[in-house]
This record gives C-alpha cells, sequence and structure tokens, in this order.
C-alpha cells in the first residue's frame, strides 16, 4: 500500500529544538514556566534574544538548556495570522480542554478540564518556556535566560518545577525504559508492509516536514514567500511554498497527580500484605518490575531500533508474541497498553498469498487475534519528568500524614501527529475499556475507573493464567489524577524567529 | 436463525419547516448525542428487534465539488432519513412500529413534502423507501434478544465466579466448564436465566439467499465473453481518468468537525454517515455499482461472521445511492473513536475503501482502483471529514457492548451449550472469562 517514499534532506541539526533529539539526562534540574503574553512587542523581544538550544551535538555537551512552545492561543497574542494557525492540526487548535477531545481522552469527572489546576478555561498558556540545567547553575541560568524582558513580556501563569528522582518514577518504577529510534539518517523504506516489530521509526513521526510511516508529510502551515518568511525553509511537497512546520513538531504536556500511598496500599491488601505477592502483582499492573525488566522473555534475535547493549536487550529486546495468552503479562498492563509492539499482520504472512487471504479476514481466527492496530503509527517520544517529594513505595504503606505533598510527573511527549499518536495512545489504548478485548477495565495505573453507560464497572483488572481461570482484581481506586494539559507547537528556530519577528519593523 | 433486515425512509425536507425539524429531533435527546431511548417521538427502547436506528438531515457540504469536472452543481433537494436494522421481516416491524409510534412519526413527516394530516403513515413510508445497494451485518442471526440473553448470562457467570473465586481459581478447564454449565441450567430452571434456542430459519429467505448467492457468479459467468472483450477498454478509461481526476481533500472546517465530535464518544460505538457525489460518467457508476455488490455478495456470502475483511469492529454498514445514482450516503456503526476508525480502515483494508470511495469525486488519487487512495492519509482524513454528515438522532440497543463484546458472549454461550469441551477447547473457552 502506499506510494514511493520521498527522501527528504539531511536534518540541519542546528535548526531543531534539541529537545526533539536528547533527553538531558545529565542536567537534573529543570522547571517549565508556563507564561500568558502580557505584551506583545516585549513578548517577542524576548523570544528574539532567548538562547533556545539546537539539536547540535557539542564538545564538551552544553550544561544547560532553554526550549519554548506555543500553544494556539499563544500564537495568537504574539500576533500569528489566523490564517497561518488555520493550517496547523486541528487538535492543536482545539486545544487538549476542548469537551469533546476531553471525553475521547478520557478527561472526565474528576478528570475533567474544568477542575484542572491550568489548561482549562481562562487557565490556558501560550507558551511553555523549559528551563534545564546541571546543578548548581540552574538558578543562574534561569536568571540570565529571562533577562530584562521577561517580566515585562510574560504573565506567570504556573510553574511547573521537577524533582530528580534518579530515573524512578513516583510509584517506584524505573522510567523511560522504551523510546522509539528516530531515523534521523532517513533510511527506513516506510511504505512496505512490516511484517516484524521494530522500533525505528520514521522520523516524519516525530519532526514535521520530513515523511512519516504513511511516507507522507504531516500538515502543518505552508506560507507564501515574502520578507517575513525568507528565512524558512521551502516546503517538499509544495513548490514554490514556506514550510513553517519543517524542523518542528507539536509537545504535548500532561500533569498527572500520582497517590502513590493508595496505589501500594491498594496492592499490598490485595496481596493479603504479603511482600512478595505485593511486588508481583504491583509489576503485573506495570508490566514491567520496578527495575524495569520485562515480564515476558527476551527473543535472541536483534529488534530494529534496540540497540545490542545488555541493558538495552534485557529491558527491549522483546514482544508479547512469547505470551499470547497474556499469562505472564496481563493484556491490559500499562506497558502492553501503551506498546503493544506487534507489526502489520497478525501471523507474519510473507507470502503475497498468505497477506491475500489475511487482509481479506480469512487469516487467524483465534478470539484475539488481529485485535489491534500496527503500532508503528502510534509512538510517542517521551520527555517527562517527576515531580514532589520521592516516596519509597516500602514508606508508602504508612498513613498518609496532614502535610503530604503531591508527587507526580508531568507527562510530556513529541509527535507530529498529536490526534494519530499521543491522542489515540491515551484514548483508544489507555482509556479504553474495551482495549485487546478485555471489557470492564481501564489502564490500571492512569485509569479514571468512571462508570460509562452499559458498563457499570471499569475497575476491575484481569490477570490471565497459563490454561486455568484468571485472576481478577476488582475495585481498583483511580491512583492518577490529572491537573492540567495543554498542546504546543515546539517550532524550529527558523520558525521561532518568524514568530518572533511578527508585526515588528 | 433469524436473518436481520434493514429499512430506510428518505423524504424531502419542506424548505419552511426545516429549523422546527432540527428542533424535533433535537427533543429525541437527553443530551447532544445521547438519545433518550424512551423519547415521546419514537421510544426505540420498546421495539426489542430493533438494533441500530438513526434520524439525520441529509446537508451534503460538498455538492459545489463537481465544479473540478467542469460541470455546474445541481440543486439537490435537502432529505430527511430515518434508518435502521433490525430482526425478522421489515413490513412486520413497520407494523409494530406505525402501531405505537404514528403520532411521533408523523410530527416527523410532517416536516416533509407530500406528509398531510391524513396521508396514510404505512403507504407514505412505503412509497418513500430507499434501498440499499450493500449491505453489511457483523454477524447474522444474531438478534438482539440473543445480545442480551447473552450479556445476562456472562454477567450471570462472572458473578457467580466472583461468589466463589477460591473453589474455582485452581480449577482445571475441563471441570469449570462443567460447573459452570450446571449453574446455567439451575440459573434456567430456576427462571433466573433464559437462554433462547435459535429459531428456525424462514423458507423463503433460505431460498433468496440461496438465489442470491447463485445469482451474481451466473451473471458474471454469462457475462464474461463481453466483460473480457471490454476490459481493455475499461481498464484505459479507468486509468486516464486515475492520472487526472482532481483531488478536493482541503482542511476541513473547523465548525464542522466541531459539529461532528460534539455527537461522538457517548458510547463505546460511534454512528457514522458520510455522503458525496459520483464522479461523472458511466465508467465511475459502473465501477462503482460493480464494487459495491461484490461487497453486497461477499459481506452475505463470504466474510467469516464478525469480520469485514481484518475489521472487527463494525456492527452494521449500509451504502445508497441518492438522486438518480448521482449521489450515495454511506452509514456505518463502529466501535472506538472516529480517528482509530479511520486508521483501521487505511491500514487493514485500505484497498477496499478505495475500491468502494474513490468514484467519489474528489478522493485521494487512487492507482488501479485499490492502491495508494486512502494510503496518503491526511488528504484521506480531510476527505472524510469533510463527507461526513452530523446524526442527531442515533440509537443503539446495547450501549457499553462493542462488537468484541458481543463475539466473546456469544462464544461464552456456545461453549457453555456443549455437553462436551477438549482440553484445548476448553483451555480457549475459559479464556474468555
Amino acid at each position: 500500500m502506499g506510494g514511493a517514499a520521498m527522501k527528504s534532506g539531511e536534518v540541519d541539526y542546528a535548526d531543531v529544538q534539541g529537545l526533539v533529539r536528547f533527553g538531558y539526562k545529565r542536567m537534573t534540574k529543570a522547571s517549565y514556566a508556563l507564561v500568558r503574553v502580557k505584551a506583545a512587542v516585549a513578548a517577542r523581544a524576548w523570544l528574539r534574544s532567548a538562547p533556545v538550544t539546537s539539536a547540535v551535538t557539542l564538545d564538551p555537551p552544553p550544561k544547560t538548556a532553554l526550549h519554548v512552545a506555543f500553544t494556539a492561543p499563544g500564537l495568537r497574542a504574539l500576533g500569528v495570522a489566523e490564517s497561518v494557525i488555520a493550517d496547523f492540526s486541528h487538535e492543536f487548535r482545539d486545544g487538549m480542554a476542548e469537551e469533546s477531545r476531553a471525553r475521547q481522552l478520557g478527561d472526565v469527572e474528576g478528570n475533567a478540564p474544568k477542575w484542572w489546576d491550568w489548561g482549562g478555561g481562562a487557565g490556558e498558556p501560550h507558551l511553555a518556556v523549559m528551563f534545564f540545567a546541571e546543578p548548581g547553575c540552574f538558578e543562574a541560568f534561569v536568571q540570565s535566560a529571562k533577562g530584562t524582558a521577561w517580566t515585562e513580556a510574560f504573565e506567570v501563569l504556573r510553574i511547573l518545577g521537577t524533582a530528580d528522582m534518579d530515573g524512578i518514577e513516583p510509584f517506584g518504577f524505573a522510567d523511560g525504559v522504551s523510546q522509539p529510534q528516530l531515523d534521523w539518517e532517513q533510511q527506513r523504506e516506510t511504505t512496505h508492509a512490516e511484517f516484524a516489530y521494530t522500533n525505528i521509526v520514521a522520523l516524519g513521526e516525530f519532526l514535521l516536514g520530513y515523511p512519516n510511516e504513511y511516507g507522507k508529510l504531516t500538515d502543518r502551515p505552508l506560507l507564501d514567500p515574502d520578507t517575513a518568511t525568507a528565512e524558512l525553509l521551502p516546503a517538499e511537497d509544495a513548490p514554490g511554498k514556506k514550510d513553517l512546520g519543517r524542523n518542528g513538531t507539536y509537545l504535548v504536556i500532561r500533569q498527572l497527580d500520582q497517590d502513590v500511598r493508595k496505589f501500594w496500599q491498594f496492592v499490598h491488601q490485595q496481596s493479603g500484605g504479603d511482600a512478595a505477592e505485593t511486588e508481583k502483582l504491583a509489576a503485573a499492573m506495570v508490566g514491567r518490575t520496578r527495575d524495569g525488566d520485562p515480564l515476558v522473555p527476551v527473543q535472541d534475535t536483534p529488534i530494529p531500533g534496540v540497540e545490542q547493549k545488555p541493558e538495552q536487550i534485557r529491558q527491549n529486546q522483546f514482544t508479547f508474541d512469547q505470551d499470547p495468552a497474556g499469562s505472564r503479562c496481563p493484556f491490559g498492563a500499562h506497558v502492553r497498553r501503551a506498546n503493544p509492539r506487534n507489526p502489520d499482520y497478525p501471523g507474519r504472512p510473507t507470502s503475497l498469498l498468505k497477506k491475500l487471504v489475511t487482509m481479506l479476514g480469512f487469516g487467524p481466527r483465534g478470539f484475539r487475534d488481529d485485535l489491534m492496530s500496527s503500532v508503528r503509527f502510534h509512538r510517542i517520544l517521551r520527555r517527562g519528568r517527576e515531580y514532589g517529594r520521592e516516596l519509597k513505595p516500602e514508606d508508602a504503606l504508612a498513613p498518609t500524614p496532614p502535610d503530604d505533598p503531591p508527587r507526580g510527573l508531568h507527562f510530556i511527549c513529541l509527535n507530529a501527529n498529536i490526534s494519530r499518536q499521543f491522542e489515540f495512545l491515551q484514548g483508544a489504548w489507555m482509556a479504553s475499556t474495551k482495549f485487546s478485548g478485555l471489557t470492564g477495565e481501564s489502564d490500571p495505573l492512569l485509569g479514571t475507573r468512571h462508570p460509562i453507560p452499559g458498563c457499570p464497572v471499569t475497575d476491575d483488572f484481569t490477570l490471565p493464567t497459563e490454561g486455568g481461570l484468571r485472576r481478577r482484581i476488582t475495585g481498583l481506586p483511580q491512583f492518577v489524577t490529572v491537573r492540567g494539559g495543554a498542546y504546543f507547537f515546539l517550532p524550529s528556530l527558523r520558525a521561532l524567529r518568524y514568530i518572533a519577528g511578527r508585526g515588528n519593523a | 436463525m433469524t436473518p436481520q433486515s434493514n429499512f430506510m425512509v428518505l423524504a424531502t425536507v419542506d424548505p419552511s419547516r426545516e429549523a422546527e425539524l432540527r428542533e424535533l429531533l433535537e427533543s429525541m435527546n437527553d443530551a447532544p448525542g445521547r438519545v433518550n431511548p424512551n423519547n415521546a417521538l419514537i421510544p426505540f427502547a420498546e421495539f426489542d428487534t430493533l438494533h441500530v436506528a438513526r434520524l439525520l438531515i441529509l446537508d451534503d457540504l460538498t455538492v459545489a465539488d463537481v465544479r473540478v469536472h467542469g460541470l455546474p452543481p445541481a440543486s439537490y433537494p435537502l432529505y430527511l432519513t430515518f434508518l435502521g436494522d433490525i430482526d425478522g421481516d421489515v413490513s412486520a416491524f413497520l407494523g409494530k412500529l406505525i402501531k405505537r409510534a404514528s403520532k411521533g412519526l408523523s410530527a416527523i413527516f410532517s416536516c416533509c413534502e407530500g406528509f398531510t394530516p391524513d396521508t396514510d403513515l404505512a403507504v407514505w413510508m412505503k412509497e418513500h423507501t430507499a434501498p440499499a445497494i450493500a449491505n453489511y451485518v457483523n454477524c447474522r442471526g444474531r438478534t438482539v434478544r440473543q445480545v442480551r440473553e447473552e450479556a445476562a448470562l456472562r454477567e450471570a457467570v462472572e458473578n457467580h465466579l466472583a461468589t466463589h473465586a477460591v473453589a474455582f481459581q485452581q480449577m482445571p478447564p475441563r471441570e469449570l466448564h462443567t460447573k459452570l454449565r450446571e449453574f446455567m441450567h439451575g440459573e434456567e430452571s430456576a427462571g433466573r436465566l433464559t437462554v433462547s434456542s435459535e429459531s428456525p430459519t424462514p423458507l423463503r429467505w433460505q431460498i433468496g439467499n440461496l438465489l442470491h448467492m447463485l445469482g451474481l457468479p451466473l451473471l458474471v459467468l454469462l457475462a464474461a465473453p463481453l466483460l473480457m472483450v471490454l476490459a481493455p477498454f475499461y481498464l484505459i478509461a479507468l486509468r486516464r481518468m486515475e492520472k487526472t481526476d482532481l483531488e478536493v481533500c482541503p482542511t476541513v472546517d473547523q465548525k464542522h468537525t466541531e459539529d461532528l465530535s460534539r455527537l461522538e464518544d457517548h458510547d463505546v460505538t460511534n454512528q457514522f454517515s458520510a455522503m458525496g457525489s459520483l464522479k461523472p460518467g458511466v465508467v465511475r457508476l459502473l465501477t462503482t455499482m460493480g464494487v459495491l455488490m461484490t461487497v453486497n455478495w461477499g459481506a452475505r456470502h463470504i466474510v467469516r461472521p464478525g469480520r469485514l475483511g481484518r475489521i472487527r469492529t463494525i456492527h452494521f454498514a449500509r451504502w445508497v445511492f441518492l438522486d438518480g445514482r448521482k449521489r450515495m450516503v454511506f452509514f456505518s456503526n463502529y466501535d472506538g473513536s472516529v480517528e482509530s476508525y479511520m486508521d483501521d480502515f487505511i491500514n487493514k483494508t485500505g484497498f477496499g475503501l478505495n475500491a468502494s470511495f474513490s468514484n467519489g469525486i474528489g478522493y485521494p488519487r487512487t492507482n488501479w482502483l485499490v492502491l495508494e487512495g486512502c494510503a496518503d492519509e491526511r488528504k484521506y482524513k480531510e476527505f472524510l471529514r469533510r463527507h461526513t454528515v452530523p446524526t442527531p438522532v442515533w440509537y443503539k440497543a446495547y450501549p457499553g457492548l462493542t462488537a468484541i463484546d458481543l463475539e466473546r458472549n456469544t462464544r461464552l454461550r456456545r461453549g457453555l451449550e456443549s455437553s462436551y469441551l477438549g482440553e484445548e477447547e476448553a483451555r480457549e473457552w475459559v479464556a474468555l472469562l
């Protein structure tokens, strides 16, 4: 299916914001300022002088990084023309808090945008300004990056602080274990059916202006050439047009409060107080051990895009083919929902005849066969960071003290197509009570447990067993609460200069 | 087996009463996208053979697209349509419908041309019937009653398992099957559960079905010599048009997408209604008819129950010609969000999608009718959203249940009805719980 893949030119790393390429592990200090534009002229002036970090590798590596991203109202406030904004994707223009969108994402009841601390209604940010630094130079960096124009330019809506939990998310599990590998060199032939799971994903899934997994370019504003757009790169698919999206992408932020005590207390109680059983059940809900090891055996054959390093092999050289019954890793486990690791066809029909038979619906006929979509169209690049005070699982069983501070994750992901990537993942895989032939349960960590018409029970968690009756946990409480969220455009540095140059002489 | 059938009433809206009609339709809902199943106009829930039904105004925003073929836009009337999928015979159902809801139906239809206070509803509805050219039923023979009985059976079994969890936990699959079978029989004799056996298949339907099965291949066989002679000319003409037909896939107006999404994702299943004009010329018309007749025939006689190609999320779907085959409208009932529905179609059955929709004006360019087309994801999604018509009133008899749920419940019931399951069969069966 699909036309010939279009190969694009080499990536100009100096034009890409570094966040797309790097997670800045060494810069353990970070905070995200969510701001509204107070004075457009001052804001544009600040943007012109802001030391935004590119994706170029430096030696020695930089100790600090700065990134800026804009919501649709933010672009508007900075004077970007409506006709330009209209060419951004529907979901970016609507925003995460729009009612129908929120319903589709499962942001209802206690998670509904009307309760959010930011992102809903009047609390909609215009910009996310993200500061990263190695310890010791953070404060000074933030001060110098803000400079003098900051206070005049912006009204601070919220500062999202982060905490360094040493690669462990608040529930106590290793975080960010699996990430897609971006095809920076654009070597992958995307238009052919994938018969085996690959972790290499087309650059166009994460960077606008490059071919995506369909071998096509994702929609983004293409402008007429004039003096304002002189610096922008030409659009590959539209001769004579300037590409405002190229080397930029969309950034999703969601603030997720995690009730660590409730999680461990519930799991502990379900396990009859047995420490080993508690650990096992928690791992089943997550789909990995706390160290990050998968619950299914790793395979001998390498997976494209999984590095041949011992830790990567141990943690990521696996698919769920080894576990068709879900008896090792439950179907509903968090990581199995987030990435079911399946290719385009079930059962590897490599011959044309077998492919045709499968395509016409005469392939495997088991109840759970071919329920899942191809995952390569639904990957995200995660850049989230934890916040709040760390609470060890051992300590989480103690009763809640009166001054227990909130803790959780500033979930951040990058994707070129919010509706096909983040929203699909969140709606069809995380929030859905019907994922993979299940019924009556949503994601064991993220789910709201909110009853839906005809489905009063959504708070189960099912652990299939080998050849016997499944174990079913009932009455899962809600462990994660959405506190805020928004969709941003993370522009290229050229596009940033275009935005910052609007309406100025 | 009780076969499913369908009805569709199509009538021209009296332009002076359009606003009133829209309000009437709105009054059938509790909230936008949430029908009141017991609403005063058509209390859907009272008809126990009705699977899905919808009412909408076929307001085609794409009529002017015909300009890309150098033709002036036609002025089509604005239609109201009321359609549904049911168990058993259509006229029996419509008889019951009219008996119970004549007042509501008259109120709605009186906003259409040619309906007066003394119009005979039954005659009028019959005169305003629009037949489908192709039709898909997820699982022929599965009645609303069966769906409900099987859902109740599953619930009873699951509750029983929950109350006796310890006893069942370590039980071997075959023993578990025997115990649950005993439980089901016990509940049945106590009158707490009903598991009806299948009704006999009407003889008339069987004969009709057999003729239908033989009809299309016979027709193709008879026409084969002629088709072979025409094939090269047809292919040359088709290829030429494929290379030159213009695409109309602009970014959809934000208000239109919001109007659509407001009505979506209120249940695990969604409605989908889309319409557009066919490309001009006899080649495109014959292609459409050939493809849809094949789809209709294949869906009825070839595909496995519960599947349409690789897709397992569609309950009912239908293609209908309008205005002397100048326009087409497509209706479906699918599980999940519209984004996953479109992705599923692109990735799993793009060829079928291209074949059936690429004869519509503005469709993304295809190659040999089945290739490319919807693989241009962005264009395809904008095209589809632009052609989608809001469906203000949509009813489904079993909210909360997906087609996969229905399949699981049927498999569970069948297993419970078997007096013997082999070791492997029992294992697979227990995995459904």
